[in-house]
């Protein structure tokens, strides 16, 4: 893969080249590369199973690569693990604050971990409270937390000591709307008022659009493509075309709208039908026609301009909540 | 170094006062011993007759033992606090920091070892109190809590060792059950040697607990030889720094399973 030219002051904050590994049967990372430059707020989008935790791991030091390399804040993941894991601030998929302790016992002890002392280290976890709306709950068991103030308290962890580089796998998975929403505004924030480089993972299309500069879209352990949100959309020539179906012949429907000239692509997902056309308003009498030949009953039409969802299907072939939920399920 | 004992203890204060956060925990912690000494003692108040014993007190004889008893139990189910904190994530969350996994391994060692030193040391103020002797005075009675304490330190790594390799409380469970019982059986915390059976005899010389209870009863009786308690206290010290190893070994084979 060509990278683009970098300005020559810049450093790129995390670099991973062919990174690869293997557990058991499964080849988890099958040559993952790409580059995220200083100060960039950087997404690793893909559906469940693809390696976006495998990716983080081996770049929080937590796991080796079988091969291929990768260095954080310009120190090589295997060779200076000590020197990443002082410059880096990782919150794991699985929440890791311990709930039998406060929430600014937590903060406290991180910030030891990594050298705060005295006024500094007070200071900087009542800044963090704050920030993180905890200020209330700081001194009250975690244990009694709601699951969004968990992970914002996860997420304050990663933090204490001001790291370069903050890796978020999956921040949101699991909250519910509206937490996720707090978290966002949160993380937009974030990333505009610390000067910080953020690689965050998730399987939320709509998340990796809204808050990342630039993503990596990842399908079974590869990065299948590198750009910004609009680049990557603008990049897809056509409209979107999404049929609700009103049975479950998915297959018949697909069938029939291949067939056409002007479908570019097609997916099904349950009972939707995603088609990619070079233009819609020509091509949705066609597509209704020929899903009339076929049988197949329609409830519905919406023609949209091409989402990410578009994108991972152009470049993998597949529908993404279909992989998914398969991953979910592996 | 100074910065693996400050790590170290950091981690150790985060233990205990979660610990002490567990109201029921700290109350049997504390009632334990006393359910022992008195269960023990009374089961077994006439088995002095048999002779071996070096005293006629049955009290006198089993007082370092209990201490021994509870010291390498709690060592030996230590390891759980390390199967919750693979479950929940928080040692994953330390491993990514520059915390040392040694300091992980000397602070839940350490923990063990005060928890069994507040534990012996009630015992021994039980006992006092109920009429137990300790031939060898007040020295005598910090040699019984520094045996108690090296045996739970020692216990305490293999079970974070397993812990680490387990991950699981079932297996844990099992494990510890399969060690604890036969190791105390094969010591003369509950008998005199010399009732044992001979293979007993001769195992024991090879079970941690056995030093133990050598090292803690040898000044609880008349007739004291202190370099026999400096040995047996100096093989424990080993067989600490040994699992202690192990612990930390464990550590690096966990995370290159991760």
């Amino acid at each position: 893969m060509e990278y683009p030219a970098l300005d020559s002051l810049a450093v790129d904050a995390i670099v991973a080249e062919g990174l690869e590994k293997r557990y058991g049967d499964v080849q988890a990372l099958a040559g993952v590369s790409f580059r995220v430059r200083d100060g960039e707020f950087f997404g690793l989008l893909g559906p469940n199973g693809a390696g976006k935790s495998t990716t983080t791991r081996v770049l929080v030091t937590l796991t080796r690569p079988d091969a291929g390399r990768a260095a954080v804040a310009g120190h090589d993941v295997v060779r200076e693990p000590e020197r990443v894991r002082r410059s880096i601030g990782y919150v794991a998929q699985a929440s890791g604050v311990d709930r039998e302790a406060t929430g600014r016992e937590n903060l406290t002890l991180q910030g030891r971990v990594h050298g705060l002392r005295g006024r500094a280290l007070r200071e900087r976890v009542d800044e963090l409270l704050s920030v993180f709306g905890l200020s209330a709950a700081a001194d009250r068991v975690v244990r009694g937390y709601s699951g969004g103030m968990k992970r914002r308290l996860d997420v304050a962890l990663g933090l204490v000591h001001r790291p370069q580089v903050l890796f978020l796998d999956e921040p949101t998975t699991g909250l519910d709307p509206e937490a996720r929403t707090v978290m966002w505004d949160e993380l937009e924030r974030l990333a505009k008022v610390e000067r910080l480089t953020i690689l965050l993972t998730t399987h939320y299309l709509e998340e990796a659009d809204r808050l990342t500069d630039r993503l990596a879209i990842v399908s079974r352990g590869r990065v299948v493509v590198e750009g910004t949100a609009e680049e990557l959309k603008r990049d897809l020539r056509g409209d979107a075309v999404s049929v609700e179906l009103a049975d479950g012949r998915g297959e018949a429907a697909h069938a029939a709208v291949t067939a056409l000239g002007s479908v570019l692509e097609a997916a099904v997902d349950g009972r939707i039908l995603r088609a990619r056309v070079v233009n819609g308003g020509a091509a949705v009498p066609g597509i209704l026609a020929a899903l009339e030949a076929a049988g197949v009953p329609v409830e519905s039409v919406t023609l949209a301009r091409p989402s990410l969802d578009d994108v991972y299907l152009h470049h993998t072939g597949h529908d993404f909540r279909s992989d998914d939920e398969a991953g979910l399920r592996a | 170094m100074p910065e693996l004992a400050a790590q170290s203890w950091f981690m150790l204060q985060r233990q205990g006062r979660n610990l002490l956060r567990e109201r029921v925990w700290v109350a049997l912690l504390l009632i334990q011993p006393l359910v022992w000494l008195v269960l023990y003692s009374q089961l077994f108040t006439r088995i002095t007759e048999l002779g071996g014993f070096g005293t006629d007190d049955y009290l006198d004889f089993f007082l370092p033992g209990v201490v021994c008893m509870n010291a390498f139990f709690a060592g030996s189910w230590s390891g759980m606090a390390t199967v919750t904190d693979l479950d929940r994530g928080v040692i994953e969350r330390f491993l990514a920091t520059p915390v040392r996994r040694s300091a992980l391994v000397f602070s839940q060692v350490a923990r063990a070892a005060t928890q069994a030193g507040i534990q012996g040391s009630i015992l021994i103020a039980i006992g006092l109190a109920i009429g137990a002797d300790i031939a060898g005075g007040v020295i005598g009675g910090v040699a019984i809590l520094v045996a108690g304490m090296l045996l739970a330190a020692g216990f305490s790594g293999i079970s974070h060792a397993l812990a680490l390799i387990f991950r699981r409380e079932a297996t844990m469970i099992a494990a510890a059950n399969f060690i604890a019982l036969p190791l105390m059986f094969l010591s003369a915390i509950l008998i005199a040697r010399p009732l044992m059976p001979g293979w007993m005899q001769a195992v024991s010389r090879f079970n941690p607990v056995d030093w133990g209870v050598r090292a803690a009863r040898e000044p609880a009786l008349p007739g004291t030889d202190w370099l026999v308690v400096a040995s047996y206290l100096g093989l424990l010290a080993g067989f600490t720094l040994l699992t202690a190893g192990f612990a930390t070994w464990a550590f690096r084979a966990y995370q290159r399973t991760l």
